[in-house]
């Protein structure tokens, strides 16, 4: 009798292996469906846990790169700063992968200069809103995206219209975003592994109910009013790199879009004929959706080929913060003609 | 047009000042002006004289009102000197106030249509048709603002006796590759030169002569030596925002990193320097980037290590490796932004909420300046934590002269860290255990392959084995282990200077305020019969030798250049029972400290 060998990547890793501690989060709770998702798409993509830098600022949100890849390094930094704390990481070392999980009260208010400044630069980071409409951590107040007459437990009403992460994320330029659900796991899958083929910043706003302050009725962003609204745009399909040419693309049938490593999104459109490679088209499906009360998911906009930070500071391949000695250390010589041009 | 000073001295014997005044030449910001200040300044220095220079700026592009200060000493005073011997007023605005603060028998040089010469009886007026001569020597009309400046310059070298040939060079130097500028403003202090030798009387109260207290040394400001210091430590992360008086710490690491921090092979740069959004995300930056291996710093003034603040205490406590350089300027708020203070010294030694103490280098010199900065990148990685230089405008942006800098030899320290070989070996590494004692513990860099290295870094409580936890033993014993870690680095900061005469007097100062203390030391020695013994500190933690300082001396006057007395507070946190013998000796009016305020202070406590 043969046992099943427990299944392994193509680096050879077990899926135990991008496990990270046990969550402390609320029983229910969207962002554990985030974590699990991020969990099953490093270890499909291969990625090495080693080479992971796990970034965030305060929140329930922000505790979870605790909860996977618990052989990377994580930086549970300070409350909407992960962005910066990010391009600290990358400058000093490019070779690293970056994910940040933040929340809607830490990327879309403290935190929110921060982020338009990273997707601006197009720091290299897989950057996770996961986004419930509250601040979660601080027990229930409304976030910035809380939508207009959705109510917190006990009652009050929100009246000031909500920010939309993913329009601004479009609008700032960013080359790769996307909504989706915790309770979409497979959409969120295909999205996951697609960013982690993005170079530069990959932007998802992941809608992630909080059953503790924001799951009554009333509130917006419940399991029960998601799953009724929820409109996938398409059926996303996506072929990493190691598959390549194991799985044929019927021609004709979906759109898709090449990554820079060779892995191919497919979208078989459901509702319309969305093409997310048109800016402005996208802002139009998104804005109707949102006038008719509808909750649109998938990727929503993706651009290959942007220029990143990296590209912009024309350093070294070769990580900086360990270059040898002799390579970040100037001679004598140096310094003489330094003082000769001073004399 | 006056052929000799038109207010006669009233018969009074006037000494000559043979290498030792001070000028103030009063101008309007965004006039050009700079450029001939600094020939001046250096025109003297070449004639072998020390010499500092102290621009008192506005904070505006254009059109205020700026001065500069030029202080010529044969025996090396360089501190700022309050009473001022030759002014030269161009400044229609001011010119008035400026000849009025003047002490009895000052010259003034004045451009004629001021005329000042009416104003007071006690003082030797030059008035010189500044528009006539740049219009007779400049043949460009639209370049007469441009050089009209330089007019006084050949005017002042021509009174005081400094050789023309010095001033060319000077121009020279000041006007590096641009030969058309470098010739017009020649022609021009040629002409203010020409003038004055055909036009005015000589005078004998102020002169310039030749001497040898310069050779070899140089002009240098603060932050280019800073600059220098962080570029041969290695510095590999920059993150910033703009800020006076700390700009061109950055802007100069930045000239000299475009020629010297290029990776032959590759024609890559092996440093990344980044201006920010704000503060903030400088101060992330920098902290991402030490703890992932880099020695990364920012440079700022007061009001940007406040927003830093949350996460300076966030890399006090995560043990964060990151350099902060505070070139501090005038607050609180926005304060005087162009003027110095050595006002934040509690904000940078306690940084942050909770409990913190942040190892601080106080540089006192040019050469300080280069060398702390450099250290600042070992202490930093050998503590993991945030290590300030705290440095101020004076110091930053001022002229001070300057021996060449030696080379810094060895190895950087890059402390604890464990590679993969290491970590296969290790069997119970815990990222915050202390293996050693010393309070500080074994780090990894992200990346190092193997499996055995990560961790998670957090602001929230932690147990040795980096895990969360609430539990009031693991906080206490991290937090008494970093207040170990710091004293610890007793060991490893500058020591302070000693410099004893077996008074029971003493003087203690650190920064800027060192030449003035060096100055009224010798005054209150040779004309009051007060010597005094001085420690100048040098770095927080405070060493043995504050210690035994506090402990010898029976009065211990401290000079500091803000309201509060600051460093007093710092020494009272650590020697309370020591520090009663301090007495504050204080100077925060925005102008840089004199020896006169010193010695003034310390006698008004009586003998
Ligand atoms: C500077 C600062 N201000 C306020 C807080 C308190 N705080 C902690 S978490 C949080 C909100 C978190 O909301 P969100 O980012 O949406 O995360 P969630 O808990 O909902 O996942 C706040 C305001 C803090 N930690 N730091
Ligand atoms: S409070 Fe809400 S967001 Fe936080 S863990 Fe509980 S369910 Fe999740
Ligand atoms: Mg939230």
């Amino acid at each position: 009798m043969t046992t099943n060998p427990v299944p392994t990547n193509q680096i050879g890793l077990t899926k135990q292996d991008y496990v990270g501690a046990k969550s402390t989060l609320c029983a229910g709770c969207g962002h554990d469906a985030i974590t699990s998702q991020i969990i099953q798409s490093a270890w499909e993509m291969g990625i090495e846990p080693h080479r992971v830098a796990k970034l965030s600022g305060i929140g329930c949100s922000s505790k979870t790169p605790t909860y996977f890849l618990g052989q990377a390094w994580g930086f549970n930094s300070v409350h909407g700063r992960a962005a910066s704390v990010c391009t600290g990481v990358t400058l000093a070392n490019r070779q690293l992968v970056n994910i940040i999980a933040s929340g809607d009260g830490d990327s879309m208010s403290i935190g929110m200069g921060q982020l338009v400044h990273m997707i601006r630069r197009n720091v290299p980071v897989v950057y996770i809103l996961e986004d419930n409409g509250v601040y979660g951590l601080t027990k229930g107040q409304f976030s910035a995206t809380a939508d207009v007459g959705s109510t917190l437990k006990h009652g009050s009403v929100n009246e000031i219209p909500p920010l939309d992460p993913c329009t601004l994320a479009m609008e700032l330029g960013c080359g790769f975003v996307a909504r989706s659900f915790s309770g979409n796991p497979k959409q969120l899958n295909m999205i996951l592994k697609a960013a982690f083929a993005h170079k530069g910043t990959a932007f998802i706003d992941v809608i992630s109910p909080c059953v503790t302050w924001n799951n009554h009725e009333g509130s917006t962003k419940s399991y029960k009013t998601l799953k009724d609204k929820e409109m996938p745009l398409h059926e996303l399909g996506f072929v990493p790199f190691y598959e390549l040419g194991a799985v044929e693309i019927p021609p004709g049938e979906a759109r898709e879009v090449e990554f820079p490593d060779g892995s191919r999104v497919t979208f078989r459109a459901i509702r319309e004929d969305y093409d997310p490679t048109d800016r402005f088209g996208g802002y139009r499906t998104i804005h109707k959706a949102r006038i008719k009360g509808e909750f649109l998911t998938g990727l929503l906009y993706v651009q290959q080929g942007k220029p990143t930070l990296h590209d912009f500071m024309h350093l070294t391949e070769a990580a900086i913060a360990t270059l040898p000695q002799a390579l970040v250390k100037p001679g004598p010589e140096v310094l003489q003609a330094c003082m000769d041009e001073l004399l | 047009m006056s052929l000799a000073p038109s207010t006669s001295l009233q018969a009074e014997e006037t000494k000559t000042l043979i290498n030792d005044f001070s000028i103030e030449v009063a101008t309007v910001n965004g006039s050009g002006s700079q450029t001939a200040n600094n020939a001046l300044l250096r025109a003297i220095f070449q004639m072998g004289i020390p010499v500092s220079g102290k621009n008192l700026f506005p904070s505006n592009i254009a059109g205020l009102p700026t001065w500069f200060q030029i202080r010529a000493n044969a025996k090396g005073y360089v501190a700022r000197k309050h009473d001022i011997d030759l002014m030269i007023c161009m400044n229609p605005e001011t010119a008035k106030d400026d000849v009025m603060k003047l002490p009895s028998g000052s010259t003034v040089i004045f451009d004629e249509p001021l005329k000042l010469d009416t104003l007071r009886g006690d003082l030797s007026f030059y008035s010189v048709p500044f528009q006539q001569i740049v219009s007779a020597s400049c043949p460009e009309p639209k370049l007469h603002k441009l050089v009209k400046n330089m007019i006084y310059v050949g005017v002042a070298a021509n009174t005081l006796g400094i050789d023309m040939q010095e001033i060319r060079a000077a121009i020279a130097k000041q006007l590096k590759g641009k030969q058309k500028a470098v010739e017009l403003n020649q022609t021009a202090a040629q002409a203010g030169f020409d003038w004055a030798d055909s036009n005015m009387l000589p005078q004998d109260r102020l002169r310039v002569i030749r001497d040898n207290k310069t050779d070899g040394m140089l002009i240098m400001d603060g932050n280019t030596a800073c600059a220098l210091g962080a570029m041969f430590a290695g510095v590999t992360v920059v993150a910033w925002y703009p800020i006076t008086p700390s700009s061109s710490v950055v802007e100069k690491l930045s000239d000299y990193a475009d020629r010297y921090r290029i990776d032959p092979a590759t024609g890559k740069r092996t440093i990344a320097i980044i201006q920010m959004e704000d503060e903030l995300a400088s101060a992330g930056v920098v902290i991402g980037a030490g703890w992932a291996g880099a020695r990364a710093m920012t440079a700022t003034s007061g009001p940007g290590i406040s927003l830093m603040s949350e996460f300076i205490g966030l890399g006090y406590f995560a043990e964060c490796p990151s350099v902060f350089m505070d070139v501090t300027r005038m607050g609180p708020s926005t304060g005087l932004p162009t003027r110095t203070s050595q006002g934040d010294i509690g904000l940078t030694a306690k940084c942050s909420h909770g409990d913190t103490y942040h190892i601080c280098l106080y540089p006192g010199s040019m050469e300080e300046c280069y060398q702390f900065t450099y250290q600042a990148f070992d202490l930093a990685e050998r503590f993991q934590t945030p290590v300030f230089v705290v440095s101020d405008l004076d110091l930053g942006m001022q002229n001070w002269i300057t021996k060449p800098f030696t080379y810094l030899e060895g190895p950087f320290d890059r402390g604890k860290v464990l590679d993969q070989t290491q970590l296969q070996e290790i069997q119970d590494w815990g990222r915050y255990k202390d293996t050693d004692e010393d309070g500080i513990c074994w780090r990894t860099i992200p990346g190092t392959p193997g499996g055995k290295g990560g961790y998670f870094t957090r602001g929230t409580g932690h147990n040795p084995y980096a895990g969360y936890s609430e539990n009031p033993e693991d906080w206490k014993s991290n937090i008494d282990r970093l207040q170990r870690k710091f004293l610890g680095a007793r060991a490893a900061v500058p020591c302070p200077i000693l410099q004893s005469t077996g008074s029971k007097r003493g003087l203690m100062a650190f920064g800027s305020s060192d030449p003035a203390v060096v100055e009224a030391r010798d005054i209150l020695r040779d004309t009051c019969g007060m010597p005094t013994d001085y420690l100048r500190i040098r770095a927080l933690p405070f060493t043995e030798e504050v210690e035994s300082f506090l402990r010898d001396m029976e009065v211990i006057y401290l000079v500091e250049q803000n309201r509060d007395g600051q460093m007093a507070s710092l020494l009272r946190d650590f020697f309370p029972d020591l520090a009663v013998k301090l007495r504050n000796v204080l100077h925060y009016d925005s102008t840089a400290i004199t020896a006169q305020t010193i010695v003034d202070q310390i006698i008004a406590f009586g003998k």
